[in-house]
């Protein structure tokens, strides 16, 4: 049988989901066995080199470029999973969900009990960064997502098992212990 | 003497005393019929719907039910499952709820009921409406996210001489928990900690006791809700 090939990425996360994937400890040598690393983080190949069976997705999308790699993700993996609670409903940057955008620039920028050195009041704007969207969006409003990992990060165990059901085509096992949600 | 009445949950003979609430009934036959804003001892509200069963054919609030004889109640279908979950996930997509963020979270009713029914994804979009957190009480914290609108603090919080401390404010979409700022204020140390504990989930929380509990062993870290009934 030929190895799956997996894709990962971060967008609006703190790489937690992708450390508790790590987290299977010495069971990455049967992952390795199990599957190839296409785009990801873990082997830091930046660019798809070929259509991937199974795309893992971590955190929500809170600027243009989360859009992008989302699409991108979309358009070269044939099963994409939202791991982890930003990916899901946009996690702990969501809670500037429901405040304006300018609000929240300003209290960063301008008014934030931190802010020392902004003498001239700038709020970054420059074409090169990407443009911050008007809240965080999960992942699911922005393209279709088969498949959904809770937990903050979801458990080793939890994605162990997913990966190991879409590989196989068993069904995936959801033990009580595995579903939660911090 | 009270009379004994049977009746049947998915087919399951049981025998009750006739007249008390089908959760109870059920709970004493060993079987869980999910329930949120109901609280025991207290008169039921039927505000949630999660105890939603069918009582001969027709869907019915299991917590302000009277059982009767002969009653034909279905419990654990597909069917009624997913229109509690379907509540579940309503009630997650109208708040705001970080668990990951939430002093609750471990402990928490409305998140135990997510995990038993194995919610990965609310099938609603998220509203992420802007709510206030509310500390001007001395010794609770009220936030405003994460209230379900269960009534229980209403229903079961009162002052010795039976004054309510907790009251509904505004309407709709709006409707919200206020505190009564007098009575609140001089809310006593244990009636404060029965309102916090009374609160299925965390839009009630008390002062400078956050995260006493290390994660594994909160209460439903391992074990399901409704175990308790089920090891009947
Ligand atoms: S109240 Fe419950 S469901 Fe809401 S954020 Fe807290 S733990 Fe999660
Ligand atoms: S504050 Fe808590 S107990 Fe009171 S209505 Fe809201 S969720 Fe229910
Ligand atoms: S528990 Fe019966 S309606 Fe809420």
């Amino acid at each position: 049988m030929s190895k799956k090939i997996v894709a990962t990425t971060s967008l609006a996360g703190c790489f937690g989901c992708h450390m508790s994937l790590l987290d299977i400890d010495e069971k990455i040598l049967d992952l390795i066995e199990l599957v190839e690393f296409n785009k990801s983080p873990i082997d830091d190949i930046k660019v798809f080199t070929k259509q991937c069976d199974i795309g893992l997705i971590e955190g929500g999308c809170c600027n243009s470029e989360n859009i992008h790699v989302l699409k991108d993700f979309r358009k070269h993996c044939n099963i994409l999973v939202s791991v982890g609670e930003c990916a899901i409903m946009g996690g702990l940057p969501a809670l500037r969900n429901g405040i304006p955008i300018k609000e929240c620039l300003d209290e960063a920028y301008l008014n934030g009990p931190s802010v020392r050195h902004n003498h001239k009041g700038i709020i970054p704007n420059d074409d090169e960064l990407p443009m911050l969207l008007d809240r965080v969006y999960p992942c699911h409003e922005i393209v279709k997502i088969d498949y959904y990992l809770p937990g903050c990060p979801p458990r080793a165990e939890l994605i162990w098992n997913a990966l190991v059901a879409l590989v196989t085509g068993d069904e995936l096992k959801l033990p009580y212990e595995v579903v939660k949600f911090d | 003497m009270s009379t004994l009445v049977n009746f049947k949950i998915d087919g399951v003979d049981c025998l009750a005393e006739a007249g008390i609430y089908l959760v109870e009934a059920a709970a004493e036959n060993g079987i869980y019929i999910p329930t949120l804003c109901n609280i025991q001892g207290v008169k039921p509200r039927g505000a949630c719907r999660i105890c939603t069963v069918m009582v001969n054919g027709r869907p019915m609030t299991a917590c302000t039910t009277p059982v009767t004889m002969g009653m034909e109640i279905q419990n654990d279908t597909p069917e009624i499952n997913d229109i509690r979950k379907a509540i579940i996930e309503v009630l997650f997509v109208e708040g705001n709820h970080f668990c990951p963020s939430c002093e609750k979270s471990g402990c928490c009713e409305l998140q135990a009921l997510a995990y038993r029914f194995r919610v990965m994804v609310p099938r609603f979009p998220f509203l992420f409406p802007r709510r206030e957190v509310d500390a001007s009480n001395p010794k609770i914290i009220k936030d405003h996210n994460r209230c379900i609108l269960c009534k229980r603090c209403i229903r079961a919080i009162k002052t010795e001489d039976g004054k309510n401390i907790f009251a509904y404010k505004k309407r709709g979409i709006e409707l919200e928990i206020i505190i009564d700022p007098e009575l609140g204020g001089k809310i006593t140390d244990e009636l404060a900690q029965k309102s916090v504990d009374i609160c299925p989930v965390g839009a009630l929380l008390p002062r400078e006791k956050a995260y006493q509990v290390p994660i594994g062993r909160r209460k439903y870290d391992i074990e399901p809700i409704g175990i308790e009934d089920e090891k009947k």
